[in-house]
């Protein structure tokens, strides 16, 4: 479903992504970790076709993302690290506008509307402004939102961050069940690394801007000799921490974080 | 068209929603048509004869569209900030339409801000001299706000932020009013200031719409038509330049 060949971006001297390649087999649950400014978030932007790529190909459900950016944007969902819902609509209103967005027929528009509102358990709260709901309702709806045009891919970056133990769990049922149901792809990253063991078909771990390993959360585990994914992830990227500031890292991020955030 | 439709749409239920940026837009054009319509009035009518408000009224309204125009069109920062750009990005729409959605839904905002002023101005003294004429006001009305939310987008597009916002607001938005023909008629000023005010579209806008709702265009109504609307699709399409360079 996703095929990534020496995927490379450089921002001025600074490599952000270095000769990737991987690739996510369909209905794979697919896991994309890595520390701070490891590439994660760049590599996420050039297949969403948000960033072009400074050299290397990609394939998203067959089609290349510099070339055939509207053929891939229709096969795919989104749920960004930052939020991005109108808080001054409501939460139907903001449904409502990305299925009008996408071309979704305006019957099968409020029937998935109410599906999924109702999958999230946000269907009673349909009519009420967004800037009025919690971190992890906001969360729930933008997962909501990314499914409205029956998407083939979803992308989640950081999906969980920030939320309590409960919403975690919930959503990540939600999307256990998905795939199940719907064979649908899912590429996340995270920094839950029990979840990521939990949930993961496949992983990759990318560091500096290079994949460092690749495969089951269980072969990771036994390819390093340590108990948890936790410990596998340390072994694999050291303990150095992560400055992303003093570095032009993700830069993206690290503007954003400049302005003020 | 259907995603041009529901940008436009956002943009409007957006603005009817706050309530107080609608009765706070209103506060400036109506202390500039109280302050220098009544106080400058007399003087006015020694100098130039007749009413000094009939002169300005047209201008006012022309800035209540200006500024309401601009600021729509700069909600990209905001939307940038908050996140909600990346959402119409990611979408299986051009940007073209994207755009498109969006001048014209701050340009629609900026009408009603512009009727509203009307309004007001109807209200303090201000007298439609041809009735017949009134839907030609409404077209340059439209066509001020076309080209005031493309000027918006476009910086917008460029800003990351709202820091160059004072910037902006004194070195292009400000100018755009003083230095055209709102506050003052062209004849007898100094050659430098008239070939300003010739090169500024607005002034086209504003001779327009003094033209329809009093009496006599300066310029005349086909050149003040065909000049705004060459000048508003203009920025419509440097705006949306703009725009497809954003990366996220």
């Amino acid at each position: 479903m996703i095929e990534v060949n020496d995927l490379t971006k450089n921002f001025g001297e600074f490599c952000a992504v270095n000769h990737v390649s991987f690739s996510v087999p369909k209905g794979t649950i697919f896991g994309f970790l890595g520390p701070n400014g490891a590439g994660k978030t760049t590599t996420i932007k050039m297949l969403t076709t948000t960033l072009k790529p400074s050299a290397g190909t990609m394939e998203v459900d067959g089609h290349d993302p510099v070339l055939e950016q509207h053929a891939v944007r229709r096969s795919f969902g989104i749920v960004f690290q930052d939020p991005s819902l109108d808080d001054d609509l409501t939460a139907f209103e903001n449904m409502e506008l990305h299925g009008v967005l996408y071309g979704v027929p305006s019957h099968q528009r409020r029937e998935n509307i109410e599906r999924l509102l109702k999958f999230v358990e946000l269907w009673d709260r349909q009519g009420q402004f967004v800037k009025q709901f919690s971190g992890g309702m906001k969360r729930r709806l933008e997962i909501a939102r990314a499914l409205l045009h029956e998407p083939k891919i979803l992308f989640l970056d950081e999906p969980t961050l920030g939320l309590d133990p409960q919403t975690r769990n919930h959503i990540w049922s939600y999307i256990r069940n998905l795939r199940d149901k719907q064979n649908v792809t899912v590429f996340f990253t995270t920094h839950y690394m029990e979840e990521a063991d939990r949930v993961a078909d496949k992983l990759a771990v990318i560091d500096h801007g290079k994949i460092v390993a690749e495969g089951t959360p269980q072969g990771l585990k036994e390819r390093t000799r340590t108990q948890s994914l936790e410990d596998a992830f340390i072994t694999l990227t050291g303990h150095a921490i992560r400055d992303e500031d003093s570095k032009v890292i993700d830069f993206m991020r690290t503007a954003r974080k400049w302005r003020g955030r | 068209m259907s995603a041009v439709y529901i940008l436009w749409l956002r943009q409007l239920k957006r603005y009817f929603r706050s309530r107080s940026r609608i009765i706070g837009s209103l506060g400036q054009p109506l202390m500039f048509l109280l302050a220098l319509g009544f106080g400058l009035g007399p003087m006015y009518k020694q100098a130039a004869g007749g009413s000094y408000l009939q002169f300005i009224a047209p201008g006012i309204i022309a800035m209540g569209i200006l500024f309401s125009a601009v600021f729509s069109g700069m909600e990209i920062i905001w939307d940038r900030q908050f996140g909600f750009l990346k959402e119409t990005l990611v979408a299986p729409v051009s940007r073209f339409k994207i755009i498109l959605g969006r001048i014209l839904g701050g340009a629609t905002v900026a009408l009603i801000q512009g009727i509203l002023v009307l309004g007001i101005c109807l209200v303090v003294g201000f007298r439609v001299e041809n009735i017949i004429l009134i839907p030609v006001a409404l077209v340059f009305m439209f066509l001020i706000a076309v080209l005031c939310a493309a000027v918006g987008t476009a910086i917008g597009s460029v800003l990351e932020d709202m820091q160059g916002f004072q910037l902006i607001m004194n070195f292009l938005i400000m100018p755009l009013f003083f230095f055209s023909n709102a506050l003052f008629p062209l004849a007898g000023l100094p050659k430098v200031l008239r070939l300003i005010i010739h090169l500024n579209p607005l002034s086209y806008g504003i001779d327009g719409l003094r033209g329809s709702l009093t009496h006599g265009f300066y310029f005349g109504l086909g050149s003040d038509f065909f000049i705004l609307s060459v000048m508003a699709w203009f920025l419509v399409g440097i705006g949306s330049y703009l725009f497809s360079l954003i990366q996220i």
